[in-house]
């Protein structure tokens, strides 16, 4: 087991060193560069854009540019950033945070409402209550978070429930006050990215959890005179859960996708708006520590969903290992 | 059932967004200076307490800092049918615009470009999903016919490329090319991008199909018979994942919507003089024009109607098969 979860340690390193290189090098290859942005607005001359240049050393040729930048990567230092002038590591961690935070809300959300729903849903098939719900997944799943948060937007400002962008109202909060303010802009955005995926939860796991009770043990549970309600929550409901963990590694990556748009939407200080200014500014050390943080939050969104894979259904992880032996 | 009745409307999608030119009542560019963000225009259909001829009141700007507009009651302007190639339109044009859902921030008419844009945005998912097929079987087919370390490359590949979210990927990649670019190298640049991030959807479910199909007695038959590689592979083992392909290409063209709804609305997209779903979204890119103009997010509920459509069309059997078995 230790030596599975260090294989994977070592291997999501290499994952995050190489997709933040990876961005690295295409922005650099990318027309324009971030001296431009910062200094050639104001209409400076040559000279002044050449020194801005050499002093944040993009003169210097690729390979010793992106050398230079792996060499700092590697001691866990990524740099400056030349357009918010501070270190990547604490600017990207801050809005890493505010990401991971939509993030693992939405999540959450999602199964709490798809979860039960898909229970409704499996167990009285033909009740008006569960072709309900089977109709609102539908509708849920075909409402993408782009579209959503815009509706969302209109909704909140037309009737002030909800204030209608950012994460806080602004001005000096700390503390509880603060923590209050954030909480009241966390709705919006969390909605937007959650209801879809509760749809798509929802039918998964309501067909998972069907195609469970038709298996030959759960009749021998019901022979036995084990009560359904036991059968269900003990034993079905477990292995129901396969698909749901099977796709929540993507589930991950289309909610960091998700976020990007939704962050774009509602003026979210997340990683998908602080990426999206990178870009634009070709901030190379910014744009390399955005991929590298977003690799990051991919990876332990893929390996939550794995745990949850071996804890459904152990025979997985008894195959993994028996082919890992035998491999050995 | 509710799958054909979906079916069906899809093809009146499509065939809105190919006859779009005579459906739009105005061009897609066309500019009302006087209409700025106007609302729609109600039709009116009772005159006097009778019924009569479809006719609007045309608005009037009555204050042009707040845009606020006041209906013309004093005027009629009646609706002209069939005239001029066009479905609808009405006779007093340049001066009172006949305009369905309202009016954009040039004074252009959101129908109208939601209809035309429909063409390009429903055409950039059509051939974005087709490239995709094609990739995706090319790489899929490969993978799964010669196993081996083919296989272990291009699927570990395709994984990573399923994998990493998509919109950061298509986001970074489009902004490494020029910012600024003709219309038609834009849209070819999305294409190319959107195949490229559909293909693994599609390769990552050929591929156990063919390498399930290699073993079956046929496909041995076939070999022994002296069928190339390159026949066995299109003519036998292929055919087998088509049902499978062509959900999942199904499946793609209303994500391919959404992301050019998405590109365009950050600016990364298509440029404005090109009406599409995103660049008419762009208007609604602040919060205040979106709480005092509801008429722009027009474009977002066409992505919702499609997305449905598609969904319900694909089946949801189908639908929860192609999220589990992708991956």
């Amino acid at each position: 087991m230790t030596r599975y979860l260090l294989r994977r340690l070592a291997g999501t390193c290499l994952l995050v060193l190489a997709v933040s290189s990876a961005a690295f090098v295409v922005t650099r290859l990318a027309p324009g560069d971030v001296a431009q942005a910062n200094v050639g607005l104001g209409g400076a001359s040559q000279e002044e854009l050449a020194r801005a240049r050499h002093e944040a050393g993009l003169d210097r040729p690729l390979v010793v540019q992106w050398a230079g930048w792996l060499s700092g990567a590697v001691r866990l230092d990524f740099g400056r950033s030349l357009l918010y002038r501070r270190p990547v590591a604490s600017l990207v961690g801050e809005r890493a945070a505010n990401t991971a935070l939509l993030a693992t809300v939405s999540l959450a959300l999602a199964l709490a409402l798809g979860l039960p729903a898909a229970f409704v849903t499996a167990t009285r098939p033909r009740s008006i209550a569960a072709r309900a719900v089977g109709v609102l997944s539908l509708v849920l799943i075909s409402v993408p978070p782009f579209v959503g948060s815009l509706v969302l937007v209109l909704v909140a400002s037309r009737t002030a429930w909800l204030p209608a962008g950012g994460m806080t109202s602004g001005g000096d909060l700390n503390g509880l006050p603060w923590l209050l303010d954030v909480l009241r802009h966390l709705p919006l955005p969390v909605l937007a990215l959650a209801l879809p995926l509760a749809g798509t939860f929802e039918r998964l796991q309501a067909q998972a959890l069907a195609s469970a009770l038709s298996e030959p043990w759960v009749s021998a549970a019901r022979a036995r005179g084990i009560p359904e309600s036991f059968v269900l929550r003990r034993h079905a409901w477990r292995l129901a859960l396969k698909p749901v963990a099977a796709i929540g590694g993507l589930a991950f990556g289309a909610l960091l996708s998700g976020s990007f748009v939704v962050e774009m939407v509602t003026a979210w200080p997340g990683l998908g708006r602080l990426t999206y200014d990178a870009l634009m500014h070709r901030d190379l050390t910014l744009v390399a520590g955005c991929a590298a943080a977003g690799t990051v939050l991919l990876a332990v969104g893929l390996f939550a969903a794995d745990a949850l894979i071996a804890w459904s259904d152990p025979r997985v992880v008894h195959d993994e290992e028996q082919a890992e032996g035998a491999a050995a | 059932m509710t799958s054909r009745a979906a079916a069906v409307l899809l093809g009146l999608v499509a065939l809105a967004a190919v006859f779009a030119g005579v459906i739009a009542p105005h061009d897609a560019n066309a500019r009302f200076g006087d209409s700025v963000n106007a609302p729609p225009t109600p039709i009116r259909i009772v005159a006097d307490g009778h019924l009569t001829r479809p006719y609007f009141h045309p608005w009037r700007l009555a204050d042009r800092l707040e845009t606020r507009y006041d209906e013309d009651t004093s005027t009629r302007v009646p609706l002209t049918f069939f005239a001029g190639g066009r479905l609808v339109s009405d006779p007093g044009e340049p001066k009172t615009p006949f305009l369905l859902l309202g009016g954009d921030s040039a004074g252009r008419d959101v129908f109208a470009r939601l209809v035309i844009g429909a063409r390009v945005s429903l055409g950039i998912a059509l051939v974005a999903s087709v490239a995709s097929v094609a990739l995706g079987l090319l790489v899929g087919g490969l993978a799964g016919a010669r196993g081996g370390w083919i296989d272990a490359v291009l699927m570990r590949l395709s994984d990573v490329v399923a994998v990493l979210p998509a919109i950061y990927l298509v986001v970074t990649l489009r902004s490494a090319l020029p910012l600024v670019l003709p219309a038609g190298a834009t849209i070819a640049i999305l294409v190319v991008l959107l195949s490229i991030v559909g293909a693994p959807w599609i390769a990552r479910g050929v591929r156990p199909i063919v390498a399930a199909e290699r073993q079956t007695g046929y496909a041995e038959a076939a070999r022994a018979a002296g069928a190339s590689p390159w026949r066995l592979l299109w003519r036998h083992l292929l055919p087998a994942s088509f049902g499978f392909v062509a959900r999942q290409a199904s499946l793609l063209v209303p994500a391919f919507v959404l992301a050019e709804a998405t590109l365009s609305f950050i600016g990364l997209g298509l440029p404005d003089t090109v009406p599409s779903w995103g660049t008419s979204l762009q208007d609604a890119s602040t919060l205040g024009s979106i709480a005092l103009y509801p008429w722009l997010l027009a474009p977002a509920v066409a992505v919702f109607v499609l997305t449905l459509l598609v969904n319900l069309a694909v089946g949801e059997d189908a639908l929860a098969t192609a999220a589990t078995e992708a991956p």
